[in-house]
């Protein structure tokens, strides 16, 4: 794949010495795909690894009307706050399994000494280890939803509002991830670390089903997921590659 | 060219080294060698730039090598312990990976083959035996098209044959003008190439 060569043209009739500069091999969005395609194959030949934390969500879902109340307005009362709960903790569960394995192999190793920017493999990874971790979450929780007697509209903005939030909630994770790779049973440390960057998605995302859920307009919680979300994508690789980095030493 | 100027690392209260310097110019090879524990690894780490030590710098072709590195003006690939291949996945699968990262998918099945892997190239790498492991990251090593080749002990596990494909690698890659550091315990024949002997541990 031709990497911008426009750029390269203008470098090479600048009058710098150093014009044994190489393009590298893959373009940038090539190089995501060839990150992204190995860790999702990966990802689902241990599926069992991934499944995990869905069946965690739906075990502590199914567990609160048996111990709060079977009444159709109690469930649906806390049916927004349940299923968020749940789908916070189920991404804390499964975070472990980002970057250790890949400590251990040796892949980290391979990743920094390559000339490629880090961060973006990164990303690459992370969003690999969302289609198969937080995927099922967003698939699952409408279904899930039923049973709380959750109508339609609140349904729709439940996972709509899941969709925009679990992916930043992977995201977060991914820096505790990468500073707790080296370590051994940081499993709580982990979730110490990022359950507190994850409060203002677990707000907003419950906040929105909420709104729905009284007739009222989930509009406003719904664009500061997506700006929460935008920022992640944008900042968190340059945070996730430097924890990386220290704990690849 | 590559050139170590007054390396020092200290792991806890060890030292590991201390202002170690080396020069090392195209088709030559470094042998890094010394007891258990006296920081050959560590010294790999460091030029390949994965452990920053506490004083001293790496530098590939006159500036820094991390530099170099992200400039795209050096290629190095780097074999650990750790062999960085994916146990889930099998030989040819975890080798094309790393042919798309160098950008020549093309010549997977042939270097499996010279490797001697292509009866177990479908195979998961979990299922190989040790020895089979280290030809697929030998593999990976000749695969990445890399100028400085970083090896850290490439002969554990490997049988006769896999020995001597490992010297006929590293001497064609020296032929080639190529850069080869290598920490080992064993003797290693890098044929005709001019060898610099470090000697870690014992200063």
């Amino acid at each position: 794949m031709p990497v911008n060569s426009g750029t390269e043209a203008t470098a090479g009739t600048a009058a710098e010495a150093e014009t044994d500069s190489e393009a590298p091999a893959l373009g940038l969005l090539a190089l995501f795909w060839v990150v992204f395609e190995r860790d999702l194959r990966v990802g689902l030949r241990r599926w069992t690894d991934a499944s995990n934390s869905a069946l965690f969500f739906v075990l502590v879902v199914t567990l609160f009307p048996l111990a709060l109340s079977p009444r159709a307005e109690v469930l649906r009362t806390i049916a927004p706050g349940v299923l968020w709960i749940a789908a916070l903790l189920a991404t804390l569960l499964s975070l472990h399994l980002l970057f250790r394995a890949d400590l251990e192999d040796g892949t980290l190793e391979q990743l920094l000494t390559l000339p490629y920017p880090l961060g973006w493999m990164l990303l690459a990874k992370t969003s690999a280890h969302w289609i198969i971790t937080g995927i099922p979450l967003v698939v699952m929780a409408p279904i899930l939803a039923i049973t709380y007697h959750l109508p339609a509209n609140a349904l729709g903005v439940l996972t709509f509002s899941l969709l925009l939030g679990t992916p930043t909630l992977s995201l977060l994770g991914s820096i505790g991830a990468a500073l707790t790779a080296g370590l051994r049973g940081a499993g709580v440390l982990l979730a110490f670390i990022v359950a507190p960057l994850m409060l203002p998605v677990l707000i907003l995302g419950a906040r929105a089903t909420d709104l729905a859920l009284a007739g009222a307009d989930p509009t406003g919680p719904l664009y500061l997921l997506s700006a929460l979300l935008v920022l992640a994508v944008s900042l968190v690789p340059v945070v996730a590659a430097g924890a990386i980095r220290v704990s690849a030493d | 060219m590559l050139a170590g100027a007054g390396l020092t690392l200290w792991r806890g209260t060890t030292r590991l080294f201390e202002a170690l310097s080396f020069v090392l110019p195209s088709g030559a090879a470094l042998l890094i060698e010394g007891p258990n524990g006296a920081g050959k690894t560590t010294l790999l780490r460091v030029i390949a730039g994965l452990t920053m030590p506490e004083s001293g710098s790496i530098t590939w072709r006159g500036s820094a090598l991390t530099k170099q590195l992200q400039a795209g003006r050096l290629r190095l690939v780097f074999s650990g312990h750790a062999l960085g291949l994916k146990s889930e996945l099998s030989t040819r699968e975890n080798l094309r990976f790393f042919a798309r990262l160098a950008g020549l998918p093309a010549r997977v099945s042939e270097i499996l083959e010279a490797a001697g892997l292509s009866g177990c190239a479908d195979l998961d790498v979990r299922l190989l035996s040790a020895g089979q492991k280290r030809r697929a990251a030998l593999a990976r090593v000749l695969l990445s098209d890399a100028d400085l080749w970083l090896l850290d002990e490439p002969q554990t596990h490997l049988d006769t044959a896999g020995r001597q494909y490992l010297e006929e690698a590293i001497q064609g890659h020296l032929g080639r003008g190529g850069t080869v550091v290598v920490a080992a315990h064993q003797p290693l024949n890098f044929g005709s190439a001019a060898v610099t002997r470090l000697m870690l541990g014992d200063a």
